[in-house]
């Protein structure tokens, strides 16, 4: 298993649409198959095409926001005493996070095919909020699917999603979270794909679906490319980029422009949920050795028991609870290019609790994940490294759970 | 020797009337009482498909969900499951037995070792919903080499060079899945469309036996009496739970439904 240079991550796929030969492909039921294959068809024509690529380029910067800050924490940089640390402050982009990249590509794709109707699952909800907003934007009409054990705790995102005209529907199977919400929307666009388009929210799902979603979110990459070169002159020679990873989207999207360098140069860490100290259950199926299954359509690392049931999982941050993991970061792994560690559900709000004492920054319990295991690590480095978080949430969503969990004062109105 | 299935087959025809295939799910409500409605059931029906159940299917509808999620629930585990088979084809009137399932549960136990337990248990057949064509090639000439068909899914939005190549490379029975629908959703295409495309395939194989499923009911079984063969899940699933809720016995009350069904057809 090899990563190739200068062919993108999204495009190392065999005719199949396995990533190594192993990872990913097209695990669908047969009705399935035309539909995805006319998105196939569709997606390899228009990422080509100069006049979708502007299209693209002038949504993301007039209506989305790009790009998106990256700046210096300099105080949290002075507290931890070792590497510079940064942070791209992704959830600056329309709507508080990177969700809207993918969102808004899916939206593009659906009105170009005709298509009046668009679903998506989520788990924080963001990806659901971001698709209402996109499919407001774009006229399409819009289904919500959503795990009821998440509506009740990501309530802030529910309510906008509503409020953008979306039909909000609760899923009470299994653990009532985003997996089930995905198999449910799957199930939707099995009996409804001759009308319906269909987001899948994260870098999974079947090939298409990982495809689209990391080529939607490499804008992250992309404008982090610029923004160091305006700052360093250069692409800095010691540079590790921290990602909280659940599906995967925003990582591979903050990682993607970045491939090719060396790893001694530029590494990747990705932070999965390791869940409660206490609890055995987890979503972090790369740092805790899960094995290779299959799971909404495509074949990954996944929590399972020895039959090949999914696994319930366990984490504070619902965009993280998912017990399987992109195909893009499974293969990532295999080769060695990217390394991965869970931070649990109390590292997590410890480190809310630094960066928003030292910093005016408020990332939602996602993106805290990643915070945990930098601070951690940007101790011992040395002040020429430069570490880079990506923000990717707002910590609006998750007022209720910081409130319960750490008091008010942790917690402000916007 | 005539493979089971076809053998069921030649005999619905001997009797001009299609063969009825019924689903249930394995464990549903729990070992011992998913067998005995087995064993009721194959009084009246000619082939019968044993879902293995799954937690996260991307095709089953709420009532199917239900049934396996109760099996699982329970403790059903694929060796429990290989074990009701072979209790199964034990008993004196037995029929042809064909799994219905995804693919995970067959890639966990490994390919080889689940062919040969299902050899071993007397599985006839296999239907693995998320393993569609071309991706199914390999694992499909596995099942051949071990006389377990593999049956293709063919459906409404099948291509026409895509239904020719699926046909081509299928066994002994296809399966038609008659709309765009997860399994128990109403039947939302008329019978004459679903015919119309029955008939398409059989015109490019006549002699592989093709079975319709997906919205068949007693309310609409008897509008295709002339085919190969019809599948009835849902309702049985469902009425396991409604005997369960009532606490009746499902085993009287899905054999009923399933000698219903077959007199509808015959």
């Amino acid at each position: 298993m090899k990563l190739k240079k200068r062919i993108p991550v999204i495009d190392q796929v065999d005719k199949f649409g396995f990533w190594g030969g192993k990872f990913g492909g097209n695990f669908v039921p047969e009705t399935l198959k035309k539909p995805i294959e006319d998105l196939e068809i569709q997606f390899n024509k228009l990422k080509n095409d100069k006049n979708f690529i502007k299209e693209r380029d002038r949504y993301f910067r007039n209506w989305i926001g790009s790009p998106t800050r990256f700046i210096k924490l300099n105080n949290l940089t002075k507290h931890v005493g070792g590497a510079q640390i940064w942070s791209k402050v992704v959830s600056d982009a329309n709507g508080g996070a990177h969700k809207i990249y993918n969102a808004t590509v899916h939206c593009l794709l659906a009105k170009r095919s005709g298509k009046k109707v668009i679903i998506g699952d989520t788990g924080a909800g963001y990806a659901g909020k971001m698709l209402s907003m996109a499919a407001k934007k774009f006229g399409l009409k819009c289904k919500i699917f959503m795990g009821a054990k998440d509506i009740k705790r990501q309530q802030p995102n529910v309510k906008a999603m509503k409020k953008n005209g979306a039909d909000v529907i609760p899923v009470y199977t299994g653990s009532q979270t985003l997996v089930d919400a995905v198999s449910e929307c799957m199930r939707y666009w099995v009996a409804n794909c001759d009308t319906t388009a269909m987001c899948v929210g994260s870098t999974v799902g079947p090939a298409i679906f990982v495809r689209i979603c990391g080529w939607s979110t490499s804008q992250i990459s992309r404008e982090l490319k610029v923004q160091l070169i305006n700052e360093f002159g250069v692409i800095p020679k010691k540079l590790r980029l921290y990602n909280c990873v659940g599906g995967g989207s925003s990582s591979f999207g903050f990682w993607n422009e970045f491939m090719d360098y060396d790893k001694t140069q530029i590494e990747f860490i990705g932070v999965e949920a390791g869940g409660p100290t206490k609890s055995k259950r987890h979503a972090a199926p790369l740092s805790y050795g899960s094995k290779i299954g299959i799971l909404h359509g495509a074949a990954q690392y996944v929590n399972q028991n020895s039959d090949g049931q999914i696994e319930e999982t366990e984490s504070i941050s619902a965009g993280l609870d998912y017990p399987g993991i992109s195909p893009l970061h499974c293969f990532l792994k295999d080769v060695k290019r990217a390394r991965y560690t869970a931070a649990s559900d109390e590292e997590a709000l410890k480190a809310y609790q630094i960066v928003t004492k030292y910093e005016n920054l408020r990332p939602s319990l996602e993106p805290c994940h990643a915070f945990s295991v930098a601070i951690k690590e940007a101790k011992n480095l040395s002040k020429n490294t430069i570490v880079i978080i990506n923000s990717c949430g707002d910590a609006y969503k998750d007022r209720e759970i910081l409130e319960k969990k750490l008091g008010k004062k942790y917690v402000k109105s916007n | 020797m005539l493979n089971p299935i076809s053998l069921a087959f030649k005999n619905t025809k001997k009797e001009k009337r299609p063969a009825l295939l019924t689903y249930t799910v394995a464990g549903d409500s729990s070992k011992k009482q998913s067998l005995e409605i087995l064993k009721a059931i194959s009084n009246y029906a000619d082939i019968l498909e044993v879902g293995v159940p799954h937690n996260t299917p991307v095709a089953d509808g709420g009532q199917i969900q239900t049934s396996a999620y109760r099996a699982i629930k329970n403790g059903i585990k694929m060796n429990d499951i290989f074990k009701i088979v072979s209790d199964f084809k034990k008993s004196k009137n037995s029929k042809p037995v064909i799994f219905m399932g995804y693919y995970n549960m067959i890639f966990q136990y490994g390919e080889n070792n689940f062919l040969k337990n299902c050899k071993k248990s007397g599985v006839n057949g296999l239907i693995v919903v998320d393993l569609p064509w071309p991706e199914n090639k390999i694992f499909s000439k596995k099942c051949k080499k071990n006389s377990i068909s593999f049956i293709q899914l063919l459906s409404p939005t099948t291509s026409n060079k895509r239904l020719k190549s699926i046909i081509k490379d299928s066994h002994n029975m296809i399966y038609y899945i008659s709309m765009l629908s997860t399994t128990g959703g109403k039947l939302k295409v008329s019978p004459k469309k679903i015919l119309a495309n029955y008939y398409k395939i059989k015109k490019i194989s006549p002699k592989k036996n093709c079975v319709i499923g997906f919205g068949i009911t007693e309310k609409t079984i008897s509008k295709f009496k002339n085919t190969d063969g019809l599948v009835v899940g849902n309702q049985i699933c469902k009425e396991i739970t409604r005997s369960l809720n009532n606490r009746q016995n499902p085993v009287i009350n899905v054999s009923k439904i399933v000698d219903k069904l077959r007199k509808k057809i015959s």
